[in-house]
């Protein structure tokens, strides 16, 4: 019997791969292995969920009995791959041994943490999954007896990047006392130009932002005991000496590919899962996509240098190379093509679009009308578009003036 | 006039607005948006657009 094409990781990556592939076989056996539950959710609706007043149950879009139903797909939830022999095509897991024809790693990432100081610096939460954000949303929430009370409770979030803010936006948008630290001097604003980036500054300050800009934090300590039943619970340290209190203090300083399983199967691994750009690995018949990868140009098996590689977050590109990684994986080997791919930036009160330039892309940024940003290169192409406001409307037509 | 919710990524078409930018006028019922037409935010077909009425 022909054993199965097997997914690991059940996230928006895994589950659009074995979307995309059904798609183009119904047919060839498809089991999806992972860790969680496997019910599937819009990720980007954690950032957003209380402007949509939806509860982290209420997030499930499908539950996995349903995904595996519609899809044809053995799931293997709950369960941890221990292991990959890519010699033999097997794998060790929590249920046992199994053995693929092809495998796709769809392993996504880990929040990063650093280290820091304080007898609460265990408590610091971070938000990368549906089960985080339940677990965030008890704490705050849970607690406190009535509506009003709640409402007052103070969030502490580590890191201004595009993740922070849409969290200090949705949180302070639901009357909760909002706190941003960061060690740059303004929000997004390795993604922003300055102007940009000092617009959504205002915008959410005046919702009632608090921010901290050019300091981290040091160190997160239980408040002094013998406060009153809602007082708040932690103490935050900043390196610049001020403190803070916080009922819940929130990590959102970025991810970090999980390597863990592909590098003890000997693949090569550098920020992420190196894949080239038919979405293969250093290993035949293992192909990797979504934040666990980075993605190379070339082929492997060409024996040709890959050149580049860079982690793609976001949703669109997971979309591309589902689609590439199905037709390859259905007998046709393509090389997945990313377009430009705007992204929309989920802070109501100033909304934003970006489309980025490639990395270290030479040029810079330049307005000629307010709310409308080009990253010019040489011979006056446009490389990339930021939009503000209003201006977010105008995506499509921005998108045309970009020289791919 | 109805909206829908891309599960893939939140986005929301709302018929009564339309995606004037994508040449899809105010009013345009789901039914009649092109089938051609990707969701903006994540590049999802209209096809797997799997749409919550909100």
């Amino acid at each position: 019997m022909a054993h199965p094409i097997i997914i690991i990781g059940a996230g928006l990556a895994g589950w659009t791969a074995a979307r995309e592939f059904r798609k183009l076989d119904a047919t060839t056996p498809l089991t999806v292995v992972t860790a969680d539950s496997g019910d599937f959710y819009a990720k980007p609706s954690l950032s957003n969920a209380f402007a949509q007043g939806r509860a982290p149950a209420q997030l499930v879009s499908t539950p996995a009995a349903k995904m595996a139903d519609t899809l044809k797909v053995t799931l293997l939830a709950h369960t941890q791959v221990r292991d990959i022999n890519p010699a033999e095509r097997t794998m060790r897991t929590s249920q046992g041994e199994l053995h693929y024809s092809q495998l796709v790693l769809a392993t996504g990432a880990h929040p990063i943490r650093i280290p820091m100081e304080g007898d609460a610096a265990d408590e610091v939460m971070s938000i990368n999954s549906l089960d985080d954000f339940s677990a965030f949303y008890a704490r705050l929430t849970g607690s406190s007896s009535s509506e009003k009370e709640s409402a007052q409770k103070q969030v502490f979030i580590m890191g201004a990047g595009l993740i922070g803010c849409e969290f200090a936006n949705d949180l302070a948008a639901a009357h909760y006392k909002v706190s941003v630290a960061d060690p740059s001097n303004g929000p997004m604003s390795a993604l922003l130009p300055e102007a940009a980036s000092l617009q959504l500054r205002d915008a959410l300050a005046g919702l009632g932002v608090t921010w901290h800009f050019g300091t981290t934090v040091k160190a997160v300590n239980h408040a002094a005991a013998g406060g009153l039943g809602e007082a708040p619970k932690l103490t935050v340290v900043l390196s610049n000496g001020q403190t803070q209190t916080a009922d819940i203090v929130l990590s959102a300083i970025g991810l970090r590919a999980n390597t863990a399983l592909a590098q003890a199967a000997g693949l090569k691994c550098e920020r992420g899962i190196v894949v080239d750009d038919t979405l293969q690995t250093s290993a035949r018949h293992i192909f990797a996509l979504g934040d666990g990868a980075q993605y190379a140009q070339g082929h492997w098996a060409g024996g040709e240098a890959l050149t580049g590689g860079r982690s793609m977050p976001y949703v669109m590109p997971i979309m591309s190379a589902a689609k590439a990684l199905a037709a390859t994986l259905a007998g046709t080997p393509t090389a997945v093509v990313f377009p430009l791919m705007p992204v929309a930036i989920k802070t109501p009160a100033l909304p934003i679009v970006v489309a980025a330039p490639a990395p270290g892309a030479a040029g810079g940024w330049q307005s000629h009308e307010a709310g409308v940003w080009q990253f010019m290169g040489e011979a006056k192409a446009v490389l990339g578009f930021v939009l503000t406001g209003k201006n977010t409307s105008r995506r499509a037509e921005q998108a045309k003036l970009v020289n791919p | 006039m109805k909206s829908y919710l891309c599960i893939v990524c939140g986005f929301i078409y709302d018929e009564a607005t339309g995606r004037p930018e994508d040449g899809i006028a105010p009013g345009t019922l789901w039914a009649d948006v092109p089938e051609a037409w990707e969701c903006p935010d994540c590049g999802v077909a209209k096809a797997d657009f799997e749409v919550v009425e909100i």
